[in-house]
């Protein structure tokens, strides 16, 4: 990979912006999915209006798909090029006496949130595309109703799938956990403020895995 | 205190090289580790074997030539020293002690524990310094206004004395402390604005160009560094880059 991205520096200030960017993302995929809890059609609606916008399909949708692609091809890059780096490994090596867990394990955490995303794609993504592109049916409605919220309902019946999604949460959440912080060390923002952003990393980090672990647990047990 | 010690071994560059266990017996707790490694080398010497190489030389915490590996963190497990300012006190009578050089691809192991740590004099080489006329008409340093602030900061980055022992705590030897601590040492300075961005965008190309691996914000190299270099650098150093590139 050349040109633009070729020094370490801008590879890292790229890998951060991509994060952010998902990481504003998510804000707005928990939002939406949280109205599931108390409202079956503002749930509908809102799927619909997201599921059929033409500037929300074409638009957003392809940009939120190369955010997720690049993050997770520049992440396996930068990995192998890091490993490369030490050609011959320590006898010992004590990393937990520097370093988080979170930190040193950013490849395996991010590599559990990739396979999560393919199975949410076969779950979610690629039903709808099946409905709306391939049998031309954009009218988001079944058996008379809008069938989001069945769906949704339906998907998390199985016990299995629903533990894979905690899992998968609960290593989104320590993801997080360093990613948050260190995109903005990645940008160079480290000043009087890096403090807050650190705490909020944090509530961050907890709250939006917790937020979607809730919304699985919930339709598991009220289906 | 008797103690055990493993110790890479490697005859030189081209050599595989492999751990070599030795035992060292009344160990005084006031010794420094590497009398301790003198006191192993004489009984070798006296036993007609070749001696482990290892690098030092002021032995007061200055100089940024002593390294190793010990016991899985550069300089050993206390904070804010060199290797020659540890001190035997740290271990037990009975311990166990991994002694390994300091990894990484830029890092070429010579023999036993000494690496090739040039690359960080042609990073420093591509940018680490100011171009003045040192011919008589030097302008006296004093005349320049300088806040205090700015001063301290570079001054905590001068701080830096190219050990490696970032690189060598790095899970990706990554040398972004190192360059950020000579890149700031500069940037903070009104002597060193004028070279700024020809100075980050030399300096971190020769870092790439050397093999060092990325930053991933881990935090390693501040924690093990000796001098304390803060990770702010490595931030400031990202800005400036930034601000030179766009």
């Amino acid at each position: 990979m050349g040109g633009l991205l070729s020094s370490s520096i801008a590879r890292k200030v790229a890998m951060a912006l991509s994060a952010l960017f998902l990481i504003f993302f998510l804000i707005i995929h928990l939002a939406v999915n949280l109205t599931s809890l108390f409202s079956e059609s503002v749930y509908n609606d809102l799927s619909h209006f997201m599921g059929t916008n033409p500037l929300v399909q074409f638009g957003l949708q392809p940009v939120l798909i190369f955010g997720v692609v690049f993050h997770f091809v520049m992440g396996f890059i930068l990995e192998l090029k890091n490993k490369k780096s030490r050609n011959v490994k320590y006898i010992k090596f004590n990393g937990a006496a520097n370093a988080s867990w979170m930190s040193r394990n950013m490849a395996i955490s991010g590599g559990v949130i990739l396979i999560f995303i393919v199975i949410h794609f076969i779950d979610f993504w690629i039903p709808e595309l099946n409905i709306k592109f391939v049998q031309g049916d954009m009218s988001g409605m079944e058996n008379g109703e809008y069938r989001y919220f069945a769906h949704l309902q339906h998907k998390f019946m199985n016990p299995v799938k629903v533990g894979i999604y905690v899992v998968a949460f609960v290593l989104l959440a320590l993801h997080l956990l360093h990613g948050f912080q260190s995109a903005f060390q990645s940008i160079g923002f480290n000043n009087k403020y890096s403090k807050f952003v650190k705490n909020l990393g944090v509530i961050y980090s907890i709250v939006i895995p917790l937020g979607f672990i809730v919304i699985a647990l919930y339709h598991y047990f009220n289906h | 205190m008797d103690l055990t010690l493993k110790i890479w071994r490697q005859k030189g560059p081209q050599d595989k090289g492999q751990m070599v266990e030795y035992k060292v017996t009344d160990i005084s707790e006031h010794m420094s580790f590497l009398e301790m490694m003198d006191v192993l080398n004489e009984s070798l010497v006296a036993k007609n074997e070749v001696p482990i190489a290892f690098d030092h030389d002021c032995r007061e915490g200055i100089c940024g030539m002593c390294s190793l590996h010990i016991n899985g963190e550069p300089h050993g497990p206390d904070r804010g020293i060199t290797t020659c300012q540890l001190h035997m006190r740290t271990f037990k009578d009975g311990d166990t002690i991994y002694i390994e050089p300091f990894r990484a691809k830029a890092f070429p192991v010579i023999k036993d524990l000494v690496v090739d740590r040039t690359a960080f004099e042609r990073i420093q080489q591509a940018g680490g310094y100011i171009s003045v006329n040192t011919s008589g008409n030097t302008q006296d340093a004093n005349a320049i206004p300088i806040s205090k602030h700015n001063a301290d900061l570079s001054m905590d980055a001068a701080a830096c004395i190219g050990c490696g022992a970032c690189v060598a705590s790095c899970k990706n030897s990554s040398a972004m402390l190192f360059v950020s601590a000579k890149v700031s040492q500069y940037a903070l300075l009104p002597q060193g604005k004028i070279e700024a961005k020809d100075r980050v965008k030399n300096m971190v190309a020769q870092m790439d160009l050397e093999g060092f691996g990325n930053c991933t914000n881990t935090g390693a190299c501040e924690v093990e560094c000796p001098k304390s270099i803060s990770l702010e650098n490595i931030a400031r150093m990202n800005r400036e880059y930034l601000k030179a590139s766009i």
